[in-house]
This record gives C-alpha cells, structure tokens and sequence, in this order.
C-alpha cells in the first residue's frame, strides 16, 4: 500500500510541477509598452549593408543605417536623407550631393563628404571575396563592375570617383550616364557607413569558405555603426536582435526606446505570437491568415502598397509562340479578370504592364487584351493554325509568392479559358524549387508558364529593364526584330538622367511592349503587415523595408 | 568493462565513415543545388554557373567527398549558404536548445511513462490499466506535429497559459553562459527566470514527449508484468518483506532494463520530432535550423547537423549499453 502511495505521490509531484509553471507566470510577456517587437522570417544574414541582400537583414540595417537618399514613406518617391540635395552635371555623369551638417554616426564620427567617398570608395575597391555575387549582389547589380575585376563575370564599373568639396559637397562622377543611379541609392546596400567603426572592427575582412562570403571582423556581427534612428545593442541568433534609440539622432527620433526583431520562420507561428501578444506585429501575413486578423478587434492589416507584378511567361523560342497574332490570342485567352477576382481576395488588381502603378513611367492607356475567347480563336485562325492548337502551360507546386497565393488555381482558371479560346493544354507541374524556376528562365519550360517579379527598388529599369534589355531565355528574346527596338529604347532610358524625359520613354516602351506581347501580365497584389491596433505610425513601405522611427505601441 | 567501451568506440569509426556517405549521398540526391534555391526568380544561368563553380559542384563527386571527409576530420563542417556563418558555431549555439528540449521531453515520458505502466500493470485488467492502454494509444497514434498545433492553440492561442514562441521572454536580458537556459537559471538562482524557461518548455516538451511517454507506460506495463510472477518476487514476498519494498527492489529494478534500452532508442525520435517540434515553437535548437536547410538546399548544415546528431545518437546508444552493467550487475560484457 505505502508503494503505491509513493508512485500516486510522484505521478502527483510530475503533475504539480508542470501545472505550478502554468499557474505561477501566465503566457502573456512581461513586455513594456516602450518596447516595439517586431516578427521577421529569419534572422539577418548579418549586419554589414553592403553585403547582404535579403530582406530579413535589410529589416534590421534599415533602423541602424541611412542613405543618401531614401523613399518617402509608404511610397516609392525618392526624397532627400542624408543628402539634402542633388544634381547632375550637363555631362550626366558627375553628381553632386549636398550632404546635411551636424549629422553624426552612432560612434560619434562625423558624417561628412569624406565619409561618403569612403562609402563609395570602399565598395569600388572590394577584392577577392567581396567581388563574390554572394557578398555584394546589388553593389554589382547596379555598379556592374568594381576597380579591378576579378570575375569575367563582372563588367564595366559605373563608378569612377567621388571626391569632398568641404564638408558638405560630395561629388561622384560616373562612367556613363545612368537613370537608375540615384533610385537605387535608396537600397540599404547602399547606406552610409562609419568608416571609422568599419576600420576598428575589420569591416573589409572577410573570407570564401567552401564557395561562401563570411565576414571574418565582428563589425557585421557586432558593431554595425550608421547614422540612423536605432542603434545596435545586441544580437542572440535565432532568437533576437535588439536596437537602441538613438538619443542623438539628426531627425526625429524614435518614439520606442527599444526594437527587437525577432525570427520566427513559420506563418502561423508568427500570426499566434501576434495574437498571444509575444509581438506586437509581423511581416509576410499569409492571405490565408488575413481573414482571422480582420476578425480580431485587437489586431490590424496594413497594407503595402502593390510593387510585383504577376504574369504569364510566352515563349517564343517555341512555335508558335514566335509569332506576334498567337501571342495576342494568348492573351485575349486568358481571364485575367476572373482570376484576380476569384483567387486574390480582393488585394489585387488586374495588371496590363509589366510595372506596378505606383513606378514612375506606368502607363495607363496600352492596348488592353479582355478575356474574348472568340477573338482569340478569330487570330489563331488568321495565322493559320488548326484549331484546337496544342500548347505546354508550366506551373509550381510548393510554393506561395505575395503575386501568387495559389499558383494551382490561377492555373486551372487560366487552362480552363485557354480551352474555351481555341488552345488544348497540356499541363506540367514541376516544385517551385529547384525545377520550375529553373526552366521558366533558362527557357525549358512551356510554351506559357506562370511565374512573377517584386522590385527591389522604384525605378521602371527595375522591371521592364530586367525583364526585356537583353536577350531573355525566360521569353526566347533574342535581341533581335520588334524586340531590338524595344531593347535599344531600354538602353535609351537607362542612360537618361532627365526624369520627365525617362518618365516619357518608359510610357512609350509600355506601349511598345503591350502591342509585341512578349508575357502577359495578370496581377498586382497588396500585401499587408499586421499589427496590434495599440500600435500607431506604422507606414509599410511598397519595397518591403521601412523604418520603425514613426512606430509607437499603446499610444506612446 | 574498459575493452567494452574500447571495442566500441572503435566500431565507431566504420559507423561514422558509413554515415557520412550515406549524408553525403542523400544530400546530393535532393533536387536541385543551393544556387537554385538560393536565387529563386534571380536566377540566371550564368549566377548559377558562378555558384556551382564556387560550391565546387561541378567537380567530380568523390573529389567533392574527400574534401568533406578532409575538412570534417578537422570538424569544419564549413559555412551556411544561407546564414553565411560556420556550421560549428551554429551547432554550438542551437544544440543546448535541442538538448534541453529533448531532456525536458524525456525526463516528462520516464517521469510520467514508469508511473502510468506500472500502476497499470498492478492494476492488471482494470478500469486504469485499460484507460491508460488506450491513452498511450492515443500517444502513440497522433502526429507529433499535429498535437503541438493542438497544445499551442490550446494552452497559448485560446487560454493564454504560456507562450506559444521561443525559448524565454524576447525582452529577458539575462545572460546564458552554458546556454542550457534552465542549468544557467538554477546555477545563478534566477527563480524568475527558471519559471520563464520552464514555461516556454512545457508545451513543446510534452508534444515531443508524447510518443514517447505512451512508449515507455507500455514497456513498463508488459515489464513489470512479466518480473512480477517471477520464483524471486514471489520468494520475496513469502520472506515477509514489505510490498513497496518488493515494488521497489524486485519487480521495478528488473522492469527497468527493457526501459533503459527504450531510451537510447527514442533519443533518436526525438532528435528527429525536434524538427517538427521546433518548427511549431519557433524553438531556436538545431530542429528549426535544420528544417530550413532542406529548403535552402544548405549542403554544409546538411551535412555537419545530420552526421552531428548522427553522432550524438551513437553515443547515447553507447551510454544506454553500459548503463545496463549498472542497473543489472549480472550483466557482464565480452
């Protein structure tokens, strides 16, 4: 009897231990209402912005660093930020920046033009590793080149040199004449950097180990040191990374004492710790998850305005996609309205041009294709075709994109109007990654296939300049016929630095592009945020990465 | 005792050189390569060209495998394509998470598991011993996964009871010297803080904990079962010794060494359920990380995670094995 006793008495101890936790501390954080906590994906690949290129680490450099210049919140409209203004010479190639004074990095250093020719000099004279796509993949995206290339890979630098002008005048002169420059100054990669920090704590040391870029300094683990709103305090991998109000900021300053980002990778992990209130909001909401927020009173969606565009790839490397009449019955093929209707939730619109509204050069009267399933089968006949004409349509499994929720349904709603248009469709699912993206842009997969693009900065260069300048497998472009006029037209207004007159060439390129139907653009969708109602000033930005300086929680 | 262990670490080293081919091989074997994953819509042929020159996959395969041998010997298991940092620092940061979650889920299935099995088994045929077959069932049957989401929709989401992320309190700002968070906050007598860790424990450890609970409640059952009607427990009582004492000496002592072999067997489901587990709480342990990796096609973290808890799981099978020399001093080794 006394043995049973004793096992009835651990059973209860077991028992009373694990419910005494329950009872002694309820779930909710002990967490002060100065204190802003913010949901990514992932943690930051690290903290140096030069080197990095994934949003999850621009989330964090954007509250430690500025640029030059930065997009008015919640917009795509470039304003002053560190510079307080800019012109470019006669020549087009030689900008001048009027820096702001008085400005300091969290270490004290001045933020002066030497600094700022440090910043530019330090990413022109990267050797070695940092030549590597996977350390500075936007310095090359835009820059092209650095002062000695060390990859055939890399071409032409557009840099050529940056001199001071006293304190305040910072002079960068380009190689060649470039529209997009000073839109994608306002990519954290390129955001101002002390360079005395940079120098203490080895900022230009790093290594390729086993075909991979690591800093081997602790500056980008440690000691990131910018201009910006928040400072670094601390950063426990996956768990954490913990900011700092700047008491010394040159602007105004953030309303929380503290931000902490915290990684949290699985969608409804994160919109559960919004709803146990562990965080007071988070990013990359899954459209699935927006009704259940909406249905809270406690909590918010805020939306990013649309900066993707979904859309269907035509190749024509693949007969008979190469002619322009099937192209266009492509188009009119497909019910783009319905399937923004039916699959987005109403956050999306109907998408004409391979740009979203909100870039400047978007043009609202190209030649639009309604869903007309008997003109359709009218063009396929004018070219010669017998009727039903067969046709490949790739789409991904295993995947969710903010321009395409649900791939297999935009799928079966477009083969569906593609059948009723005169086309037989066979269908080719292959998994997101590594199969579908692959084929989509080496060109291996069908004669259409669905895939999207978010940009990365506001400039149209960023998206019909990606999509269309050169010979582009993903839609068998060849540089050559109606395209090399588009192309040519591209280069045009990537080398213009007028921007009324960049405005006017991308309005006319839209144009060109919706009548030579090399894809067949179908969605813009708004993403969202979602936070609790207490938080105020949260403006989310088209881009995807926006400063927290505005933010307060329970009406600080 | 000594030429056991001997003997067995050195079988040790074919295990481990079989091991690491079979990872070696399996991660080749996914599709696709890290330059795919990583670049996604940017990819280009020739990004990916560049990329799978610097991963050196574009050597032959058993020039790639001896430079992972060569480099692993060394215990480089090299760096993150995702996360850019050494493998070993990452093991080193996540693995006390994983440990004390897989402690934590282990300590709950033999604290709870030994108790349930053997009053179920003095109970034989009744009401508890037919109630707690069933609920071990249960245990057994549902997804480990599936009966997180459940205690976390329960207990986080619906009653707010605990958390429902994480280790401790994102605003915490104690230190962890060991990074085991419950041994720092006992050694430093951080009462406070040992609740905190405790509470963001208890869920994630019972839903790891479930399988195995039900698993051990069941040897348990049939064990003492079994020892019950033994010559010796029955001698035992017949001298008169008290029943806890026969409970206690005779029949539990002897149940215990199907239990303990139980043990190291379950190390590795729950090695392997971390994943799961991990993934629902946004534990930071080696589970989460690992489950990324497979989606980012991370051949390092691959590689150096798997053969690690390979590793880790060889041993505790080796502990479990002398363990039976000390629960059970007839059995001696050869």
């Amino acid at each position: 009897m006394r043995g049973r006793l004793r096992f009835g008495a651990l059973l209860a101890v077991v028992c009373m231990v694990s419910l005494g936790a329950v009872s002694a501390v309820s779930g909710k954080p002990t967490q002060s209402s100065n204190t802003f906590i913010f949901a990514g994906a992932s943690d930051p690949t690290y903290l140096d912005p030069a080197l990095v290129s994934d949003g999850e680490s621009f989330r964090i450099t954007k509250q430690i660093f500025e640029g030059l210049v930065e997009l008015k919140p919640g917009t795509t409209t470039v304003t002053p930020a560190l510079a307080r203004s800019w012109k470019v010479a006669r020549d087009g190639k030689t900008w001048t920046f009027r820096l702001r004074t008085g400005v300091k990095f969290h270490d004290g250093t001045p933020f002066n033009a030497r600094a700022v020719c440090a910043n530019f000099g330090r990413w022109f004279n990267f050797t070695g590793p940092f030549q590597d796509a996977s350390a500075t993949y936007y310095y090359r995206q835009i820059f092209g080149g650095f002062k000695r290339n060390e990859s055939t890979g890399l071409g032409k630098p557009l840099f050529r040199g940056c001199s001071a002008k006293g304190k305040s005048v910072a002079i960068v002169r380009l190689t060649r004449r470039s529209g997009p420059f000073i839109p994608s100054l306002v990519l954290s990669a390129f955001s101002m950097q002390s360079p005395t920090a940079m120098a203490k704590y080895g900022a230009n040391q790093g290594e390729l180990r086993g075909g991979t870029f690591r800093p081997t300094g602790s500056y980008a683990f440690s000691h990131p040191t910018g201009t910006g709103p928040f400072k670094f305090n601390s950063w426990t991998v996956g768990q954490r990374v913990v900011l700092d109000r700047n008491g010394s900021y040159w602007g105004t300053k953030a309303k929380v004492s503290r931000l902490i980002v915290r990684p949290i990778s699985n969608n409804t992990a994160r919109l559960q710790a919004l709803q146990t209130g562990e965080v007071n909001g988070y990013d990359l909401v899954a459209p699935q998850d927006m009704p259940t927020i909406r249905g809270n009173n406690r909590l918010q969606l805020i939306n990013r305005r649309a900066f993707n565009v979904a859309y269907v790839t035509i190749n024509q490397s693949k007969p008979p996609m190469n002619r322009k009449i099937v192209r266009q019955a492509v188009a009119h093929g497909l019910d783009r309205a319905s399937v923004v209707r039916s699959f987005y939730a109403g956050r999306a619109v109907v998408a004409h041009q391979f740009m979203p509204p909100s870039v400047p050069g978007y043009n609202p009267s190209v030649k639009k294709y309604g869903f007309d399933p008997e003109r359709s089968k009218r063009l396929l006949r004018q070219a010669g075709l017998t009727l039903p004409v067969k046709i490949e349509f790739y789409w991904p499994t295993n995947v969710s994109r903010p321009y395409m929720p649900s791939p297999n349904l935009n799928f079966a709603a477009f083969k569906a109007s593609l059948e009723r248009s005169g086309f037989e469709v066979t269908a080719v699912s292959q998994p997101w990654r590594p199969d579908y993206v692959k084929n989509v842009n080496q060109g291996t997969g069908g004669h259409l296939n669905i895939i999207g693009w978010t940009g990365d900065y506001g400039d149209a260069d960023n998206f019909v300049g990606t999509f269309f300048q050169s010979a582009n497998a993903q839609f068998g472009l060849t540089r050559t016929g109606e395209h090399k006029a588009i192309a040519l037209l591209l280069d045009k207004a990537e080398a213009e630095v007028n921007p009324t007159k960049r405005i006017a060439l991308y309005k006319k390129i839209n144009a060109l592009i919706a009548e030579f139907v090399p894809a067949v653009p179908y969605a813009h969708t708004t993403p969202a945020v979602a936070v609790e109602r207490r938080v105020r000033g949260y403006v989310a930005s088209p881009v995807g990465s926006e400063s927290y300086r505005g933010v307060s929680v329970g009406g600080q | 005792m000594l030429r056991f262990v001997v003997r067995r670490l050195l079988l040790l080293v074919p295990i481990l050189v079989g091991l690491s081919i079979l990872v070696f091989v399996w991660v080749r074997a996914l599709p696709g390569s890290p330059a795919d994953s990583l670049l996604g819509e940017r990819t280009t042929p020739a990004l990916v060209k560049e990329y799978e020159e610097r991963f050196g996959l574009d050597e032959p395969v058993y020039v790639q495998y001896w430079k992972y041998v060569q480099t692993t010997a060394h215990f480089d298991f090299g760096v993150s394509v995702a996360s850019h940092r050494p493998v070993t620092t990452e093991i080193k940061e996540r693995f006390p998470a994983t440990i004390e979650l897989a402690l934590a889920a282990m300590i709950l299935a033999v604290g709870l598991g030994v108790p349930l099995g053997f009053l179920a088994a003095k109970r034989h045929g009744g009401i508890f011993d037919h109630g707690s077959l069933f609920v071990s069932l249960i245990g057994i049957s549902i997804p480990v996964f599936f009966l997180a989401i459940l205690l976390k929709y329960l207990f986080a989401v619906r009653l707010g009871w605990l958390p429902s992320v994480g280790r401790i309190d994102v605003t915490s700002e104690v230190k962890h010297p060991t990074n085991l968070y419950v041994l720092d906050a006992i050694l430093t007598r951080d009462w406070k803080t040992l609740v905190d860790v405790l509470k963001h424990l208890i869920l994630p450890a019972v839903a790891l904990g479930s399988i195995p609970l039900a698993i051990v409640a069941r040897i348990t059952r049939a064990a003492v079962l079994d020892v019950q009607n033994e010559d010796y427990v029955r001698t035992a009582r017949a001298k008169g010794l008290p029943p806890a004492t026969v409970d206690r000496r005779h029949i539990l002592r002897n149940a215990l060494l199907p239990i303990s072999t139980i043990i190291g067997l379950q190390t590795g489901l729950l090695l392997s359920g971390a994943i799961l587990t991990e993934t629902v709480f946004a534990f930071p342990g080696m589970g989460q990380w690992l489950r990324e990796a497979i989606f980012n096609r991370d051949y390092p973290v691959l590689q150096g995670g798997i053969l690690f808890l390979a590793l880790v799981f060889v041993f505790v099978n080796l502990l479990v094995d002398i363990s039976y020399a000390i629960i059970n001093p007839r059995i001696r080794y050869s």
